[in-house]
Protein backbone atom coordinates (compact mmCIF):
# COMPACT_ATOMS: atom_id res chain seq x y z
CA UNK A 1 0.00 0.00 0.00
CA UNK A 2 1.57 3.46 -1.09
CA UNK A 3 0.87 5.96 1.54
CA UNK A 4 1.64 9.43 0.81
CA UNK A 5 3.14 11.75 3.08
CA UNK A 6 2.95 15.28 2.38
CA UNK A 7 4.22 18.19 4.87
CA UNK A 8 2.37 20.91 5.83
CA UNK A 9 4.53 24.03 6.62
CA UNK A 10 3.35 25.54 9.58
CA UNK A 11 0.68 23.09 10.29
CA UNK A 12 1.58 19.38 10.65
CA UNK A 13 1.75 16.32 8.12
CA UNK A 14 -0.61 14.87 6.05
CA UNK A 15 -0.43 11.15 5.15
CA UNK A 16 -2.81 9.77 3.12
CA UNK A 17 -3.81 6.37 0.58
CA UNK A 18 -5.55 6.43 -2.56
CA UNK A 19 -8.43 4.08 -2.45
CA UNK A 20 -8.87 1.86 -5.63
CA UNK A 21 -11.81 4.46 -6.85
CA UNK A 22 -9.74 6.90 -7.15
CA UNK A 23 -10.86 8.54 -3.60
CA UNK A 24 -8.35 10.05 -1.02
CA UNK A 25 -8.34 9.20 2.83
CA UNK A 26 -6.37 9.65 5.29
CA UNK A 27 -4.87 11.67 8.43
CA UNK A 28 -3.38 15.12 9.20
CA UNK A 29 -1.48 14.98 12.02
CA UNK A 30 -1.33 18.46 13.84
CA UNK A 31 1.87 19.74 15.12
CA UNK A 32 -0.32 20.07 18.67
CA UNK A 33 -1.38 16.57 18.60
CA UNK A 34 -4.75 16.85 17.24
CA UNK A 35 -5.64 14.28 14.16
CA UNK A 36 -8.17 14.98 10.99
CA UNK A 37 -9.22 12.42 9.62
CA UNK A 38 -10.35 13.32 5.75
CA UNK A 39 -11.70 11.56 3.03
CA UNK A 40 -11.72 13.08 -0.52
CA UNK A 41 -14.64 14.31 -2.66
CA UNK A 42 -16.29 11.98 -5.10
CA UNK A 43 -16.61 14.80 -8.05
CA UNK A 44 -13.32 16.72 -6.79
CA UNK A 45 -10.38 15.11 -6.17
CA UNK A 46 -8.84 17.78 -4.64
CA UNK A 47 -11.15 18.72 -2.04
CA UNK A 48 -11.95 17.19 1.04
CA UNK A 49 -15.87 15.94 2.04
CA UNK A 50 -15.02 16.37 5.40
CA UNK A 51 -12.09 16.63 7.61
CA UNK A 52 -13.28 14.88 11.01
CA UNK A 53 -11.14 15.99 14.15
CA UNK A 54 -10.47 12.52 16.04
CA UNK A 55 -9.08 11.92 19.63
CA UNK A 56 -6.36 9.92 20.20
CA UNK A 57 -8.74 7.33 22.01
CA UNK A 58 -11.09 7.67 18.69
CA UNK A 59 -8.56 7.10 16.65
CA UNK A 60 -7.18 4.06 18.38
CA UNK A 61 -10.71 2.58 18.53
CA UNK A 62 -11.44 3.31 14.78
CA UNK A 63 -7.90 1.70 13.87
CA UNK A 64 -8.70 -1.45 15.63
CA UNK A 65 -11.98 -1.46 13.63
CA UNK A 66 -10.31 -1.13 10.67
CA UNK A 67 -7.04 -3.21 11.32
CA UNK A 68 -8.06 -6.32 13.72
CA UNK A 69 -10.60 -8.18 10.33
CA UNK A 70 -7.35 -8.00 8.42
CA UNK A 71 -5.47 -9.69 11.15
CA UNK A 72 -8.15 -11.86 11.92
CA UNK A 73 -8.38 -12.96 8.37
CA UNK A 74 -4.85 -13.55 7.91
CA UNK A 75 -4.66 -15.74 11.03
CA UNK A 76 -8.07 -17.93 9.51
CA UNK A 77 -5.91 -18.44 6.30
CA UNK A 78 -2.72 -19.86 7.72
CA UNK A 79 -5.22 -22.37 10.47
CA UNK A 80 -7.60 -23.40 7.53
CA UNK A 81 -6.61 -27.08 7.45
CA UNK A 82 -7.47 -27.44 11.74
CA UNK A 83 -10.96 -28.27 11.42
CA UNK A 84 -12.78 -27.08 13.60
CA UNK A 85 -10.45 -23.97 14.64
CA UNK A 86 -11.24 -20.32 13.76
CA UNK A 87 -9.94 -17.07 15.22
CA UNK A 88 -12.08 -14.40 16.77
CA UNK A 89 -12.15 -10.93 18.00
CA UNK A 90 -12.97 -10.38 21.48
CA UNK A 91 -13.11 -6.85 22.29
CA UNK A 92 -12.25 -5.45 26.31
CA UNK A 93 -15.39 -3.05 26.68
CA UNK A 94 -14.28 -0.06 28.67
CA UNK A 95 -16.26 -1.42 31.30
CA UNK A 96 -14.91 -5.05 31.51
CA UNK A 97 -13.84 -6.47 34.68
CA UNK A 98 -10.54 -6.87 33.07
CA UNK A 99 -9.48 -3.34 32.11
CA UNK A 100 -7.11 -2.71 33.48
CA UNK A 101 -6.06 -6.03 34.91
CA UNK A 102 -3.01 -8.27 33.46
CA UNK A 103 -3.61 -10.69 31.11
CA UNK A 104 -3.37 -13.75 33.29
CA UNK A 105 -6.07 -13.05 35.63
CA UNK A 106 -8.63 -13.73 33.09
CA UNK A 107 -7.26 -17.31 32.91
CA UNK A 108 -8.36 -17.40 29.42
CA UNK A 109 -6.56 -21.13 28.41
CA UNK A 110 -7.37 -22.55 31.69
CA UNK A 111 -11.14 -22.10 31.65
CA UNK A 112 -12.28 -22.08 28.04
CA UNK A 113 -8.95 -23.67 25.81
CA UNK A 114 -8.80 -20.69 23.97
CA UNK A 115 -5.28 -19.08 22.79
CA UNK A 116 -4.67 -15.22 22.82
CA UNK A 117 -2.39 -14.49 19.43
CA UNK A 118 -2.03 -10.95 20.10
CA UNK A 119 -3.86 -7.83 21.38
CA UNK A 120 -4.48 -4.75 18.97
CA UNK A 121 -4.12 -1.52 20.73
CA UNK A 122 -5.24 1.91 18.64
CA UNK A 123 -4.59 -0.20 16.05
CA UNK A 124 -0.81 -1.71 16.69
CA UNK A 125 -0.80 -5.35 17.04
CA UNK A 126 0.78 -6.77 19.89
CA UNK A 127 1.74 -10.24 18.76
CA UNK A 128 1.81 -13.18 21.73
CA UNK A 129 0.79 -11.29 24.64
CA UNK A 130 2.40 -12.18 28.23
CA UNK A 131 0.18 -13.36 31.36
CA UNK A 132 1.41 -9.83 32.93
CA UNK A 133 0.04 -7.74 29.61
CA UNK A 134 -2.12 -5.61 31.21
CA UNK A 135 -5.48 -4.82 29.65
CA UNK A 136 -7.19 -1.65 28.75
CA UNK A 137 -10.81 -1.20 27.96
CA UNK A 138 -11.04 -0.46 23.88
CA UNK A 139 -8.34 -3.27 23.34
CA UNK A 140 -9.60 -5.95 20.97
CA UNK A 141 -7.74 -9.20 21.99
CA UNK A 142 -7.64 -11.84 19.25
CA UNK A 143 -8.14 -15.15 20.29
CA UNK A 144 -7.65 -18.68 18.49
CA UNK A 145 -9.68 -21.77 19.42
CA UNK A 146 -12.80 -23.97 18.99
CA UNK A 147 -16.11 -21.63 17.63
CA UNK A 148 -18.09 -22.35 21.22
CA UNK A 149 -15.25 -22.09 22.94
CA UNK A 150 -14.53 -18.69 21.54
CA UNK A 151 -18.29 -17.94 22.79
CA UNK A 152 -16.83 -18.54 26.35
CA UNK A 153 -14.07 -16.66 26.32
CA UNK A 154 -16.13 -13.73 25.15
CA UNK A 155 -17.99 -14.33 28.01
CA UNK A 156 -15.00 -14.15 30.42
CA UNK A 157 -14.11 -11.03 29.22
CA UNK A 158 -16.90 -8.99 29.11
CA UNK A 159 -18.51 -10.73 32.69
CA UNK A 160 -15.62 -12.00 34.56
CA UNK B 1 -7.24 63.81 37.90
CA UNK B 2 -3.45 62.59 38.35
CA UNK B 3 -1.50 61.46 35.26
CA UNK B 4 -1.40 58.17 36.17
CA UNK B 5 -4.78 57.23 36.72
CA UNK B 6 -5.73 59.39 33.39
CA UNK B 7 -3.17 57.17 31.36
CA UNK B 8 -4.48 54.07 33.09
CA UNK B 9 -7.76 54.79 32.08
CA UNK B 10 -6.75 55.55 28.71
CA UNK B 11 -4.69 52.24 28.10
CA UNK B 12 -8.05 50.45 29.80
CA UNK B 13 -10.14 52.05 27.13
CA UNK B 14 -8.10 50.76 24.27
CA UNK B 15 -7.75 47.54 25.27
CA UNK B 16 -11.37 46.94 26.64
CA UNK B 17 -12.32 48.87 23.07
CA UNK B 18 -10.00 46.26 21.36
CA UNK B 19 -11.61 43.44 23.21
CA UNK B 20 -15.14 44.18 22.09
CA UNK B 21 -14.28 44.53 18.44
CA UNK B 22 -12.44 41.39 18.65
CA UNK B 23 -16.20 40.15 19.55
CA UNK B 24 -17.64 41.70 16.77
CA UNK B 25 -14.98 40.26 13.96
CA UNK B 26 -15.69 36.73 15.64
CA UNK B 27 -19.42 37.53 15.12
CA UNK B 28 -19.19 38.06 11.97
CA UNK B 29 -16.29 36.09 11.18
CA UNK B 30 -13.83 38.21 10.03
CA UNK B 31 -9.81 39.10 11.22
CA UNK B 32 -9.90 41.24 13.65
CA UNK B 33 -7.14 43.16 12.08
CA UNK B 34 -9.18 45.17 9.95
CA UNK B 35 -11.06 46.24 12.70
CA UNK B 36 -7.84 46.82 15.35
CA UNK B 37 -7.00 49.87 12.49
CA UNK B 38 -10.31 50.93 12.78
CA UNK B 39 -9.98 51.58 16.09
CA UNK B 40 -7.11 53.13 16.05
CA UNK B 41 -8.07 55.55 13.36
CA UNK B 42 -11.02 56.39 15.79
CA UNK B 43 -8.56 57.02 19.00
CA UNK B 44 -5.83 58.87 16.76
CA UNK B 45 -5.62 61.89 15.67
CA UNK B 46 -8.74 63.26 13.37
CA UNK B 47 -10.67 60.58 14.36
CA UNK B 48 -13.78 60.34 17.24
CA UNK B 49 -12.34 60.06 20.16
CA UNK B 50 -8.76 61.57 19.69
CA UNK B 51 -6.48 60.13 22.83
CA UNK B 52 -3.38 61.87 24.12
CA UNK B 53 -0.92 60.61 25.97
CA UNK B 54 -0.57 56.94 26.05
CA UNK B 55 2.28 57.39 22.99
CA UNK B 56 5.05 55.93 24.90
CA UNK B 57 4.29 53.20 26.13
CA UNK B 58 1.68 51.99 22.81
CA UNK B 59 4.66 52.63 20.50
CA UNK B 60 7.33 50.29 22.44
CA UNK B 61 4.13 47.69 22.54
CA UNK B 62 3.55 47.80 19.01
CA UNK B 63 7.33 47.50 18.39
CA UNK B 64 7.01 44.53 20.72
CA UNK B 65 4.31 43.24 18.59
CA UNK B 66 5.94 43.74 15.76
CA UNK B 67 8.75 41.23 17.23
CA UNK B 68 6.51 38.67 18.88
CA UNK B 69 5.00 38.69 15.37
CA UNK B 70 7.63 37.70 13.28
CA UNK B 71 9.17 35.72 15.86
CA UNK B 72 5.86 33.13 16.38
CA UNK B 73 5.78 32.99 12.35
CA UNK B 74 9.35 32.41 12.67
CA UNK B 75 8.65 29.38 15.66
CA UNK B 76 5.86 28.16 12.96
CA UNK B 77 8.26 26.97 10.00
CA UNK B 78 11.20 24.54 11.13
CA UNK B 79 14.37 24.96 8.72
CA UNK B 80 13.87 21.77 6.92
CA UNK B 81 10.53 22.96 6.00
CA UNK B 82 12.02 26.46 4.81
CA UNK B 83 14.62 25.10 2.89
CA UNK B 84 12.51 22.36 0.74
CA UNK B 85 9.41 24.56 0.63
CA UNK B 86 12.49 27.24 -1.19
CA UNK B 87 13.44 24.61 -3.51
CA UNK B 88 9.99 22.93 -4.20
CA UNK B 89 8.30 26.18 -4.89
CA UNK B 90 10.93 29.33 -5.81
CA UNK B 91 9.50 29.13 -9.70
CA UNK B 92 6.02 30.49 -7.87
CA UNK B 93 7.67 32.17 -5.92
CA UNK B 94 9.18 34.59 -8.17
CA UNK B 95 5.94 34.57 -10.23
CA UNK B 96 4.33 35.55 -7.03
CA UNK B 97 6.81 38.45 -6.47
CA UNK B 98 6.84 40.20 -9.98
CA UNK B 99 2.89 39.99 -10.20
CA UNK B 100 1.91 41.19 -6.17
CA UNK B 101 5.03 43.71 -6.05
CA UNK B 102 4.22 45.06 -9.84
CA UNK B 103 0.78 46.91 -8.94
CA UNK B 104 1.96 48.80 -5.53
CA UNK B 105 5.41 49.67 -7.33
CA UNK B 106 3.36 51.13 -10.43
CA UNK B 107 0.92 53.19 -8.07
CA UNK B 108 3.71 54.70 -6.11
CA UNK B 109 5.57 55.84 -9.12
CA UNK B 110 2.39 57.10 -10.91
CA UNK B 111 1.89 59.21 -7.23
CA UNK B 112 5.32 60.42 -7.35
CA UNK B 113 6.32 58.73 -3.83
CA UNK B 114 9.90 58.15 -6.02
CA UNK B 115 12.23 54.44 -5.66
CA UNK B 116 11.73 54.71 -1.94
CA UNK B 117 7.70 54.83 -1.89
CA UNK B 118 7.36 51.93 -4.90
CA UNK B 119 9.89 49.76 -2.80
CA UNK B 120 7.40 49.82 0.04
CA UNK B 121 4.25 50.04 -1.42
CA UNK B 122 5.38 47.11 -3.89
CA UNK B 123 5.84 44.95 -0.66
CA UNK B 124 2.23 45.74 1.07
CA UNK B 125 0.84 44.69 -2.16
CA UNK B 126 3.17 41.34 -2.19
CA UNK B 127 3.24 39.70 1.02
CA UNK B 128 -0.05 37.65 1.66
CA UNK B 129 -1.59 37.73 5.43
CA UNK B 130 -0.44 33.98 6.48
CA UNK B 131 -2.24 34.20 9.53
CA UNK B 132 -5.39 35.11 8.08
CA UNK B 133 -4.68 32.40 5.12
CA UNK B 134 -4.09 29.34 7.66
CA UNK B 135 -6.79 29.95 9.90
CA UNK B 136 -9.15 30.32 6.51
CA UNK B 137 -8.00 27.09 5.21
CA UNK B 138 -8.73 25.37 8.60
CA UNK B 139 -12.02 27.01 9.21
CA UNK B 140 -12.50 25.57 5.72
CA UNK B 141 -11.66 22.33 6.43
CA UNK B 142 -9.28 22.58 3.22
CA UNK B 143 -6.59 21.39 5.06
CA UNK B 144 -6.88 18.13 3.20
CA UNK B 145 -7.37 19.52 0.00
CA UNK B 146 -4.25 19.01 -2.51
CA UNK B 147 -3.70 22.19 -3.38
CA UNK B 148 -3.37 23.30 0.71
CA UNK B 149 0.36 22.43 0.29
CA UNK B 150 0.60 24.32 -2.84
CA UNK B 151 -0.31 27.71 -1.13
CA UNK B 152 1.64 27.23 2.10
CA UNK B 153 4.45 26.66 0.37
CA UNK B 154 3.83 29.48 -1.31
CA UNK B 155 3.54 31.27 2.36
CA UNK B 156 6.74 30.14 3.43
CA UNK B 157 8.42 31.27 0.51
CA UNK B 158 6.95 34.82 0.93
CA UNK B 159 8.04 34.76 4.56
CA UNK B 160 11.54 34.20 3.40
CA UNK B 161 11.14 36.65 1.27
CA UNK B 162 10.48 39.13 3.98
CA UNK B 163 13.71 38.22 5.87
CA UNK B 164 15.55 39.45 3.09
CA UNK B 165 13.27 42.02 2.08
CA UNK B 166 12.99 43.70 5.60
CA UNK B 167 16.96 44.59 5.69
CA UNK B 168 17.30 45.84 2.49
CA UNK B 169 14.10 48.18 2.85
CA UNK B 170 15.58 49.58 6.55
CA UNK B 171 19.29 50.15 4.55
CA UNK B 172 16.65 51.81 1.83
CA UNK B 173 14.73 53.98 4.25
CA UNK B 174 17.49 55.18 6.31
CA UNK B 175 19.11 56.39 3.20
CA UNK B 176 21.86 54.54 3.09
CA UNK B 177 24.53 54.75 -0.25
CA UNK B 178 24.41 52.24 -2.72
CA UNK B 179 27.49 50.74 -1.13
CA UNK B 180 25.77 50.27 2.23
CA UNK B 181 22.64 49.34 0.56
CA UNK B 182 25.06 46.54 -1.08
CA UNK B 183 26.36 45.66 2.25
CA UNK B 184 23.24 45.54 3.92
CA UNK B 185 22.31 42.85 1.55
CA UNK B 186 25.04 41.11 1.93
CA UNK B 187 24.92 41.09 5.71
CA UNK B 188 21.56 39.99 5.68
CA UNK B 189 21.95 37.06 3.26
CA UNK B 190 24.93 35.79 5.63
CA UNK B 191 22.98 36.23 8.24
CA UNK B 192 20.16 34.03 6.87
CA UNK B 193 22.47 32.12 5.68
CA UNK B 194 24.40 31.22 8.77
CA UNK B 195 20.79 31.25 10.91
CA UNK B 196 19.45 28.38 8.70
CA UNK B 197 22.68 26.09 8.90
CA UNK B 198 22.71 26.56 12.69
CA UNK B 199 19.04 25.70 12.69
CA UNK B 200 19.25 22.39 10.53
CA UNK B 201 22.42 21.59 12.19
CA UNK B 202 22.51 22.70 15.93
CA UNK B 203 18.93 23.64 16.38
CA UNK B 204 18.37 21.47 19.64
CA UNK B 205 21.56 23.76 20.90
CA UNK B 206 19.18 26.98 20.30
CA UNK B 207 16.35 25.67 21.71
CA UNK B 208 18.00 24.38 24.87
CA UNK B 209 19.39 27.89 25.90
CA UNK B 210 15.86 28.96 26.17
CA UNK B 211 14.06 25.56 26.79
CA UNK B 212 13.06 25.14 30.74
CA UNK B 213 10.45 23.29 32.53
CA UNK B 214 9.40 26.32 34.14
CA UNK B 215 6.47 28.22 32.46
CA UNK B 216 7.72 31.31 33.84
CA UNK B 217 11.35 30.69 33.45
CA UNK B 218 10.90 29.79 29.92
CA UNK B 219 8.65 32.60 28.78
CA UNK B 220 10.50 34.87 30.39
CA UNK B 221 13.90 33.53 28.72
CA UNK B 222 11.70 33.01 25.21
CA UNK B 223 10.29 36.75 25.47
CA UNK B 224 14.21 38.04 26.99
CA UNK B 225 16.21 36.41 24.01
CA UNK B 226 13.54 37.26 21.30
CA UNK B 227 13.81 40.88 22.33
CA UNK B 228 17.62 40.83 22.70
CA UNK B 229 17.91 39.15 19.31
CA UNK B 230 15.51 41.80 17.98
CA UNK B 231 17.39 44.95 19.36
CA UNK B 232 20.95 43.56 18.08
CA UNK B 233 19.20 43.15 14.78
CA UNK B 234 18.28 46.42 14.86
CA UNK B 235 21.71 47.72 15.97
CA UNK B 236 23.07 46.11 12.90
CA UNK B 237 20.67 47.98 11.00
CA UNK B 238 19.13 44.67 9.89
CA UNK B 239 15.56 45.15 11.05
CA UNK B 240 14.59 44.05 14.52
CA UNK B 241 11.76 41.53 12.97
CA UNK B 242 14.32 40.30 11.23
CA UNK B 243 15.88 38.98 14.05
CA UNK B 244 12.90 37.59 15.76
CA UNK B 245 11.81 36.08 12.88
CA UNK B 246 15.44 34.32 12.79
CA UNK B 247 15.30 33.41 16.53
CA UNK B 248 12.17 31.69 15.49
CA UNK B 249 13.06 29.63 12.78
CA UNK B 250 16.37 28.46 14.95
CA UNK B 251 13.88 27.14 17.56
CA UNK B 252 12.43 23.74 17.07
CA UNK B 253 11.03 20.30 18.02
CA UNK B 254 8.98 20.79 21.59
CA UNK B 255 10.75 23.95 22.45
CA UNK B 256 9.07 25.77 19.52
CA UNK B 257 5.56 24.08 20.14
CA UNK B 258 5.78 25.19 23.75
CA UNK B 259 7.12 28.56 23.06
CA UNK B 260 4.39 29.42 20.57
CA UNK B 261 1.84 28.24 23.03
CA UNK B 262 2.98 30.77 25.90
CA UNK B 263 3.56 33.14 23.05
CA UNK B 264 0.23 33.11 21.49
CA UNK B 265 -1.53 35.46 23.92
CA UNK B 266 1.15 38.32 24.49
CA UNK B 267 1.54 38.02 20.66
CA UNK B 268 -2.41 38.60 19.94
CA UNK B 269 -2.10 41.58 22.78
CA UNK B 270 0.90 43.45 21.46
CA UNK B 271 0.14 43.23 17.91
CA UNK B 272 -3.35 44.45 18.46
CA UNK B 273 -1.34 47.66 20.45
CA UNK B 274 0.52 47.13 16.74
CA UNK B 275 -2.31 47.97 14.74
CA UNK B 276 -3.96 50.46 16.86
CA UNK B 277 -0.66 52.44 17.12
CA UNK B 278 -0.53 52.75 12.96
CA UNK B 279 -4.31 53.45 13.05
CA UNK B 280 -3.18 56.15 15.49
CA UNK B 281 -0.30 57.73 13.03
CA UNK B 282 -2.89 57.54 10.47
CA UNK B 283 -4.97 60.45 10.11
CA UNK B 284 -8.76 59.18 9.11
CA UNK B 285 -9.24 62.46 6.83
CA UNK B 286 -6.49 61.17 4.46
CA UNK B 287 -7.71 58.08 3.59
CA UNK B 288 -11.11 59.27 1.10
CA UNK B 289 -8.39 60.81 -1.46
CA UNK B 290 -6.26 57.37 -1.56
CA UNK B 291 -9.33 55.61 -1.56
CA UNK B 292 -9.82 55.50 -5.27
CA UNK B 293 -6.42 53.78 -5.95
CA UNK B 294 -7.20 51.65 -2.32
CA UNK B 295 -9.58 49.94 -4.87
CA UNK B 296 -7.54 49.63 -7.88
CA UNK B 297 -4.51 48.44 -6.25
CA UNK B 298 -7.28 45.98 -4.48
CA UNK B 299 -8.94 44.68 -7.69
CA UNK B 300 -5.29 44.30 -9.32
CA UNK B 301 -3.55 42.58 -6.93
CA UNK B 302 -6.98 40.01 -6.17
CA UNK B 303 -6.68 39.20 -9.59
CA UNK B 304 -2.39 38.86 -9.71
CA UNK B 305 -2.92 36.90 -6.10
CA UNK B 306 -5.40 34.33 -8.04
CA UNK B 307 -3.25 34.16 -11.08
CA UNK B 308 -0.03 32.99 -9.12
CA UNK B 309 -1.95 30.27 -7.05
CA UNK B 310 -3.93 29.19 -10.11
CA UNK B 311 -0.44 28.76 -11.55
CA UNK B 312 1.43 27.15 -8.83
CA UNK B 313 -1.34 24.54 -8.42
CA UNK B 314 -1.56 23.76 -12.11
CA UNK B 315 2.12 22.84 -12.06
CA UNK B 316 1.24 20.52 -9.04
CA UNK B 317 -0.99 18.88 -11.46
CA UNK B 318 -4.49 20.03 -9.61
CA UNK B 319 -7.65 20.00 -11.77
CA UNK B 320 -9.44 23.91 -12.47
CA UNK B 321 -11.62 24.17 -9.24
CA UNK B 322 -8.18 23.63 -6.55
CA UNK B 323 -6.67 25.95 -8.97
CA UNK B 324 -9.15 28.87 -8.48
CA UNK B 325 -9.42 27.97 -3.89
CA UNK B 326 -5.22 28.25 -3.94
CA UNK B 327 -5.36 31.06 -5.81
CA UNK B 328 -8.66 32.78 -3.38
CA UNK B 329 -6.68 31.32 -0.82
CA UNK B 330 -3.70 33.46 -1.08
CA UNK B 331 -5.75 36.86 -1.54
CA UNK B 332 -5.78 37.90 2.38
CA UNK B 333 -3.28 40.72 2.87
CA UNK B 334 -2.99 41.44 6.78
CA UNK B 335 -0.55 42.12 9.49
CA UNK B 336 3.18 41.87 7.28
CA UNK B 337 1.30 44.50 4.94
CA UNK B 338 0.95 46.90 7.71
CA UNK B 339 4.45 46.00 9.72
CA UNK B 340 5.92 46.99 6.01
CA UNK B 341 4.30 49.99 6.34
CA UNK B 342 4.96 50.85 9.88
CA UNK B 343 8.19 50.53 9.45
CA UNK B 344 8.17 53.54 6.37
CA UNK B 345 6.25 55.12 8.56
CA UNK B 346 8.38 54.61 11.77
CA UNK B 347 11.45 55.89 9.84
CA UNK B 348 9.42 59.02 8.36
CA UNK B 349 10.84 58.28 4.48
CA UNK B 350 7.41 57.93 2.96
CA UNK B 351 5.24 60.12 2.36
CA UNK B 352 1.96 60.43 4.99
CA UNK B 353 -0.60 59.42 2.08
CA UNK B 354 1.17 56.18 2.27
CA UNK B 355 0.54 55.27 5.36
CA UNK B 356 -3.54 56.17 4.46
CA UNK B 357 -3.14 54.62 1.31
CA UNK B 358 -1.76 51.12 2.99
CA UNK B 359 -4.42 51.37 5.55
CA UNK B 360 -7.67 51.30 3.10
CA UNK B 361 -5.43 48.46 1.27
CA UNK B 362 -5.25 46.13 4.44
CA UNK B 363 -8.68 47.16 5.37
CA UNK B 364 -9.80 46.10 2.37
CA UNK B 365 -7.97 42.97 1.60
CA UNK B 366 -8.01 41.51 4.99
CA UNK B 367 -12.07 41.68 4.79
CA UNK B 368 -11.99 40.31 0.67
CA UNK B 369 -9.59 37.61 1.62
CA UNK B 370 -11.54 35.09 3.59
CA UNK B 371 -14.44 36.33 1.32
CA UNK B 372 -12.69 35.60 -1.74
CA UNK B 373 -11.66 31.77 -0.97
CA UNK B 374 -15.09 31.12 0.68
CA UNK B 375 -16.83 32.25 -2.89
CA UNK B 376 -14.03 30.70 -5.06
CA UNK B 377 -16.07 27.39 -5.81
CA UNK B 378 -19.24 28.71 -6.41
CA UNK B 379 -17.91 31.13 -9.03
CA UNK B 380 -16.21 28.30 -10.53
CA UNK B 381 -19.10 26.54 -10.48
CA UNK B 382 -21.33 29.26 -11.96
CA UNK B 383 -18.66 29.93 -14.74
CA UNK B 384 -19.58 27.56 -17.93
CA UNK B 385 -17.01 24.75 -18.46
CA UNK B 386 -16.38 24.91 -22.37
CA UNK B 387 -14.48 21.10 -22.13
CA UNK B 388 -17.37 18.24 -21.15
CA UNK B 389 -17.56 18.05 -17.43
CA UNK B 390 -16.32 14.51 -16.77
CA UNK B 391 -17.86 12.78 -14.37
Amino acid sequence: MNVDVTPLPGIGVRKEIELRNGRRIGVISHRDGRIELILSRADDPDACVAALPLTVEEAGALANLLGAPQLVNQLNDEHRDLPGITTRKLPIKPNSPYDGRPLGDTALRTRTQVSVVAVMRAGQVHPSPTPDFVLAGGDIVIAVGLADKLEQAADVLSRG
Amino acid sequence: MDHTALELLELGAVFFGLGLLGRLAQRIGLSPIPLYLIGGLAFGSGGIIPLGDIGEFTSLAGEVGVVLLLLLLGLEYTAAELVTGLRRSWTAGVLDIVLNASPGVAVALILGWGPVGAMVLGGVTYISSSGIVAKVLSDLGRLGNRETPVVLSVLVFEDLVMALYLPILTAVLLGVTLWGGVSAVAISLAVISVVLVVALRYGRYVSAIVDSDDREVFLLKVLGAALLVAGFAQAMQVSAAVGAFLLGIAISGSTAENATKLLEPLRDLFAAVFFVVFGLSTDPRAIPPVLGWALVLAVATTLTKIATGWWAARRARIGRMGRARAGAALVARGEFSIVIAGLAVGYAAVPAELSALATAYVLIMAVLGPIAARCAEPVMRAVPVRAPAVA
